[in-house]
Formats: C-alpha cells, sequence, structure tokens
C-alpha cells in the first residue's frame, strides 16, 4: 500500500531539496469530498486493525486458558467498551460501504463522474443502518446505567 | 543649479500608488513568503489592498508587488489562464490566479476579506510563490508525451475519425499548470509519484489512434511509483483550471493496464 498517511495531509510531505524550502506549516488544503473519504477511509482502516488485532489476541486467549478467558470478556461488559463496539460497527460499515465505492470509481466506467452521488448514498445507507443499530446496542447498558429496570 | 534627486523605488515597483478606484473595497491578502537568503522557515505576511469584485486575485498580487512591495516573487505570464504559470494555493485549493475573481472570495456582507495565498504544494520553493517546477517536468518527460509511429511518413495527413479523437479530448486541454499534481496528497508525500498531470499527458497519447508508442507508456505507468499510486482523492479533478476530468483519465489507464484494452 502507498506509504502516504492522513497525518501528513497538513504539514507540506516534500523532503528538503537542495536551494528550496519545504514549505511546511502551511494551511490545510482544502480538498475535494473525495479527499475527506479517502482520510477516513484510511482512519477507519486502522482502527479496524486495532480492533482485530486486540480479537485475534483475546480469543486466542480460549486455547491458553478458558478461565482467563472468560475474566477478559468480562472486563469488556461495561459502558465504555460497549461505545467503543457501536464506534467499532460505524467505522467497519464506512470502510466496507466505502469500499464499494471505490471499486465502483476503479473498475465501473463512469464511476469517477458519479463519486459524489455515490458518497451521499453511501452516507444515508450508513445514518439508515447505524440510528436504529445504535439503539439497539445501546439500549441496554443505558437502561443498566440510569436504572430503568 | 540645484538638482533633487528623487527617492529611487524599490526594484520592481513602481512607485507612488495609483488612484483608488470607485466602488473598491480593501482586502487582505495573506501571503506565505520564503525569501532564500535570509529565512530558513517560510512566514506569513499581509497587504491592505484596494480591490474591485472583478479584479482578478493577479490584480492584488500586481498591486502589492508594484506599489507596496517590489520584492515580491511570483510567475505569470499571459495573464488569461492560457499559459498556466500562476498555479497558486488561493484560500487553501489550487487555483490560477488569473482566473479566480474577487467577487467569488468575498466574505459575507459587512465582514472583512482577507486572501490566503501559498506555493503549491509538494515541489521546493525557491522564493515566495515561485517553486521549482523541474520534478514536475521530469515526470512529465519521462510518459514520452509525442507521436510515437513505425514504418514511412505517410504523404499526406494521418486521418483520423472525430469518434478516434473524441477518446483523448478532454486530455489535450492541458496546460502543465501543476494544479492537479500539487493538489494530489500521495505527492505531497512520495514526490517519484508520476503526478497527475504526467498520467494525463500519457492518456492524450495512448487513446490517440495514430500513436504506436501506447504499449510502451503503459509499461512506464504499469509501477509502483505510476497509475497505481492514486487514491482517487479527485483534488486534482478539482483543482484542474481546464475543467480536465483527470481521475477519470488515471482510471481509463488503469482500466487499459488491467485489459490490457486501449
Amino acid at each position: 500500500m502507498a506509504s502516504t498517511t492522513a497525518s501528513e495531509l497538513g504539514t507540506g510531505g516534500a523532503p528538503a531539496r537542495e536551494g528550496g524550502s519545504r514549505g511546511g506549516g502551511g494551511t490545510l488544503y482544502r480538498g475535494d469530498l473525495g479527499m475527506w473519504t479517502w482520510v477516513a477511509h484510511r482512519i477507519t482502516g486502522v482502527l479496524t486493525f486495532f480492533f482485530l488485532l486486540v480479537h485475534v489476541l483475546d480469543t486466542a486467549l480460549v486455547r491458553v486458558s478458558p478461565n482467563a478467558y472468560d475474566k477478559t470478556i468480562e472486563l469488556y461488559k461495561n459502558p465504555l467498551v460497549n461505545l467503543m463496539e457501536v464506534g467499532l460497527v460505524g467505522a467497519v460499515l464506512y470502510h466496507a460501504l466505502n469500499g464499494i465505492r471505490v471499486m465502483l470509481v476503479d473498475f465501473w466506467s463512469k464511476g469517477p463522474k458519479v463519486q459524489r452521488a455515490m458518497f451521499w448514498v453511501i452516507a444515508g445507507i450508513w445514518l439508515l443502518v447505524m440510528v436504529p443499530g445504535a439503539y439497539f446496542m445501546l439500549a441496554r447498558t443505558i437502561s443498566e446505567l440510569f436504572g430503568g429496570h | 543649479m540645484t538638482a533633487t534627486v528623487e527617492k529611487a523605488p524599490t526594484a520592481g515597483s513602481r512607485g507612488s500608488q495609483p488612484p483608488v478606484p470607485e466602488g473598491a473595497t480593501t482586502i487582505t491578502v495573506k501571503i506565505r513568503r520564503f525569501n532564500p537568503e535570509t529565512d530558513t522557515e517560510p512566514c506569513w505576511e499581509s497587504f491592505d489592498v484596494p480591490a474591485l469584485p472583478t479584479d482578478r486575485v493577479l490584480n492584488l498580487l500586481h498591486y502589492v508587488k508594484w506599489y507596496l512591495d517590489g520584492t515580491l516573487t511570483f510567475r505569470r505570464s499571459c495573464a488569461h489562464g492560457i499559459c498556466g504559470s500562476d498555479a497558486m494555493r488561493i484560500n487553501g485549493v489550487n487555483r490560477l490566479a488569473c482566473k479566480v475573481l474577487v467577487k467569488d472570495l468575498l466574505a459575507g456582507a459587512g465582514k472583512h476579506t482577507t486572501i490566503t495565498v501559498e506555493p503549491i504544494k509538494g515541489l521546493p520553493v525557491h522564493k515566495d510563490l515561485l517553486v521549482d517546477m523541474e520534478p514536475f517536468f521530469e515526470a512529465y518527460r519521462a510518459v514520452k508525451p509525442f507521436l510515437i509511429t513505425s514504418g514511412n511518413e505517410p504523404t499526406r495527413e494521418r486521418i483520423q475519425s472525430a469518434a478516434d479523437r473524441e477518446r483523448f479530448d478532454d486530455t489535450t486541454k492541458c496546460i502543465l499548470c501543476a494544479a492537479c499534481t500539487t493538489s494530489c496528497p500521495v505527492f505531497w508525500s512520495e514526490q517519484r509519484y508520476f503526478g497527475p498531470a504526467a498520467i494525463v499527458n500519457a492518456h492524450r497519447f495512448i487513446f490517440d489512434s495514430r500513436d504506436e508508442g501506447a504499449e510502451e507508456r503503459l509499461d512506464i505507468l504499469n509501477d509502483v511509483d505510476g497509475v497505481w499510486r492514486c487514491r482517487t482523492t479527485f483534488n486534482c479533478t478539482d483543482a484542474c483550471p481546464r475543467g480536465i476530468q483527470v481521475t477519470k483519465a488515471i482510471q481509463e489507464v488503469k482500466r487499459a493496464l488491467l485489459f490490457r484494452r486501449v
């Protein structure tokens, strides 16, 4: 994959050449909508990677000691982790939907022309899934936190 | 006999300021400046300039250079959007200074307008808004942007149908201003990437039915630093002052490589 990361956006990434300034510290480039979808795609990709890393580690624990595995899973049953789970679903969903958009831009000849429209479609699907999704995922935590028994 | 020696205006300056035209408002032009002889880092400098809504950003830069500070350095030649020498970052996006009108940058009613002007990003800055274009032209030359044919020269012109001409019509419009290449986040961090402009000019010949060098150019661009570096951020399409669908052209080259169909 490319060596570009989102953190390089604001700073002029050019290495200083002889007799020139690298021109760092300027304003943030006010790029196209496509640039911001790409930044978000990178961020959600990295977030998903870290989730998978932790997920592989905690699941592997069951082979080491089922007791330790149970303890670890018990650790996850708190409101903060519940919120992180909602964030994870949001990140994976965005990454998947935008991935389809990027593939269409790559392989469909009309893709580049309708890339903005495709973004608004995936944004709509994301909201349509995430609003009820977040509600059902958080309902139990909220009712326990605020004593709605 | 006494002769008064008038104070000579500083280099590049035209001396006293012209009358302010009716209907002009004062605008702050905030310029990212760098003098290699005195500065180690670029810094911002602001100038108050009287401007009409019909002025172009280039007029404001001329006002600064001619009447306020003759040391301001920038490129411009035709000033009509044809030569492609005054690409710069205006209010955060790459534009030609001669094509952006002040009325499109004015802040809302009653608010003071500030316009920021910076050199294009990713190329070494020589002075103020003047950058070293050599890495950009190096990539351009590398894609062999000229007609490649084999066999004897025809005695008449090379005939092409209107439909064949249409295939690369969009990419013939390039004026090599570098607005697209220096708007690309991939290019900012990896200068070995050919960049949108070089690919656009390769596209112009790859899809030309009279040209026989398509395979050669596709091989050059079939590289980690070739078309595959493109992450379809569409900044180049947005930046192009000629309205070329740059990302679309890059994608067409990618598909030509994938399916070997030119």
